[in-house]
């Protein structure tokens, strides 16, 4: 008999769409990793704004502008201490991908050159490769990956290898994959990376909503990360940069609010963070992100991760009970984030996840976005089960319930 | 008794019909599901205008297996003008079972490349 969970975390009270009934039965959400749900406090944050102080940020004088003005500077600055960063250096972006495209943009085409090469790994979010390769081929350089073995862990020693080659421009990796759960050790790649004169960019997209994160600590020259996996609204990611990067980078894109002065034939760039936010921002959006925060800061990230960390371990501890079940990624919920890919023998993922929303249970299928990596584990697809600060013992133990149904239904 | 996964459609996913591939061929597609990477390829041998013999091959769910393995039946022997005419609809009658909007192009992976293969036209079925 599994132990129960040491879940520390009791906050679903928080989240509105818990009362919600499907068919009269609660909402079991196990797809965190995708988008996580909201607390009222964030829904509550963003009408306020709507209703109470909307008005477009940097250009009014009157009164409710500069009350929308407040309100995007405090979000920033909130966004930014939440992981250590200066809220100078904290851009705010559509959501990672755009993010890793401005690095490869505006970054990677004045200092990605034809001898060159990008180096990623083998278990990259298509957000994570498709920039790169567009680069690479623009450039005539070459995309380099580091593997991920069997564990599905990288090797610092690869890493090691790869980067004594000298012509490594860029390191670009994701801080927990959001296929294997694997947590890469941050701080040891990037003191390598930059030891080598190379830059580092990190996808915190399945980091910051589970862990604490400083990203001074980490030593990233730029980490990204997403508002609506770390129960923030759609519409809004981060983007930190090293400030003497970015000051001598050109702007992604262009238009308003970029720019210090424009006449007919060109224009000066804006101080930073402004000059890579073009156009209106998401402003209620960040505003609610920055509620999102502050209410993850109240729970304590060291509690969050702890809450997480101990509901994984349960469940893989629990999916062990399922004939025919193989979890990918490390075994040890200690190197793990709180999401947990897997592979039922007999059964497709899609019918996996089919078979989990008849008992009730919101998982995903498919390739998510990581084909290369799929490739690699030698599947087509994985279904999983990623984790909020929400969740409670009782969800994992309906997955269970739902997958051994689900077996039975197909004659297994 | 589900109804998504009847037996019928269990058992053409555990034992799907003229699963494999066919050599020689005449005609060949390789079709993917861009939501699940799930891959179907079909090899078709021809004569005189029809479908005289047909392998699909790849891996996929329960549902894009069983309409493969249900449909490969009813093609051998068809003309190939039928089965450029042939529509979604056909596909999900054949089936039989209530196919949601997330599940509609798990069904229609096998005739999008079998049409593609004959027609040269590999839109999704409408």
């Amino acid at each position: 008999m599994p132990r129960v969970a040491e879940q520390t975390l009791e906050v679903r009270a928080d989240f509105p769409i818990f009362a919600r009934r499907f068919d009269g039965r609660e909402l079991i959400y196990l797809d965190s990793g995708a988008t996580s749900q909201k607390p009222q406090v964030v829904i509550d944050a963003l009408a306020d704004h709507l209703q109470n102080h909307n008005a477009n940020v940097h250009r009014g004088v009157y009164a409710l502008a500069q009350e929308a003005d407040a309100a995007y500077d405090e979000a920033r600055s909130g966004v930014a201490a939440f992981v250590g960063a200066s809220a100078q250096t904290t851009i705010f972006t559509k959501n990672v991908t755009e993010a890793i495209n401005l690095i490869a943009y505006s970054w990677g085409r004045a200092n990605v050159g034809a001898d060159d090469v990008v180096l990623i790994t083998q278990m990259e979010h298509h957000a994570n490769i498709v920039p790169w390769q567009v680069l690479c081929r623009e450039r005539g350089a070459t995309l380099r990956y580091l593997e991920v073995d069997e564990r599905g862990e990288l090797s610092l020693e690869e890493l090691d290898v790869e980067l004594e080659r000298g012509d490594v421009r860029l390191v670009a990796f994701a801080h927990v994959s959001n296929v294997l759960g694997t947590i890469n050790p941050v701080a040891e790649m990037t003191e390598r990376i930059r030891a080598a004169g190379a830059v580092s960019l990190v996808d915190g997209a399945q980091a910051v909503p589970q862990m604490p994160v400083d990203v001074e600590a980490l030593g990233a020259d730029f980490y990204a990360w997403t508002g609506h996996k770390a129960l923030g609204p759609t519409g809004v990611g981060v983007l930190h940069g090293r400030r003497e990067l970015l000051e001598a980078m050109e702007p992604f894109l262009t238009g308003g609010d970029m720019i210090s002065s424009v006449d007919f034939q060109s224009a000066t760039w804006n101080e930073l963070p402004y000059k890579f936010e073009a156009g209106t921002p998401p402003i209620a959006e960040a505003v609610g992100l920055g509620a999102a925060v502050t209410y993850l800061s109240g729970l304590g990230m060291e509690n969050v991760r702890a809450h997480e960390r101990a509901l994984t371990a349960y469940m893989l501890e629990r999916l062990a009970e399922v004939p025919g079940l193989r979890v990918v990624g490390p075994p040890e919920a200690e190197r793990r984030g709180a999401l947990t890919s897997f592979t039922l023998d007999g059964i497709h993922p899609h019918d996996v996840a089919e078979l989990a929303d008849r008992g009730g249970v919101c998982i995903r299928a498919g390739h998510h976005c990581a084909q290369p990596l799929m490739r690699c584990l030698g599947v087509g697809a994985t279904a999983r089960a990623s984790l909020g600060v929400y969740n409670r013992a009782s969800d994992i133990d309906a997955l269970v319930g739902a997958l051994m149904a689900g077996r039975e239904i197909f004659g297994l | 008794m589900d109804d998504l996964y009847r037996d019928y459609i269990l058992e053409h996913y555990k034992r799907p019909k003229n699963f494999g591939e066919l050599d020689p061929h005449d005609l060949e597609a390789l079709e993917h599901n861009p939501l699940c990477g799930d891959e179907l390829g079909v090899h078709i041998r021809v004569r005189d205008e029809r479908i005289e013999d047909l392998r699909f091959h790849g891996h996929g769910c329960a549902i894009s297996q069983a309409a493969a393995s249900i449909a490969s039946e009813e093609l051998k022997g068809m003309s190939l003008k039928d089965v450029g005419e042939l529509d979604a609809d056909w596909m999900i009658d054949l089936l039989g079972i209530p196919v949601s909007a997330t599940r509609r192009k798990c069904a229609l992976l096998n005739l999008k490349a079998v049409r593609g293969a004959v027609t040269g036209d590999s839109a999704w079925p409408t």
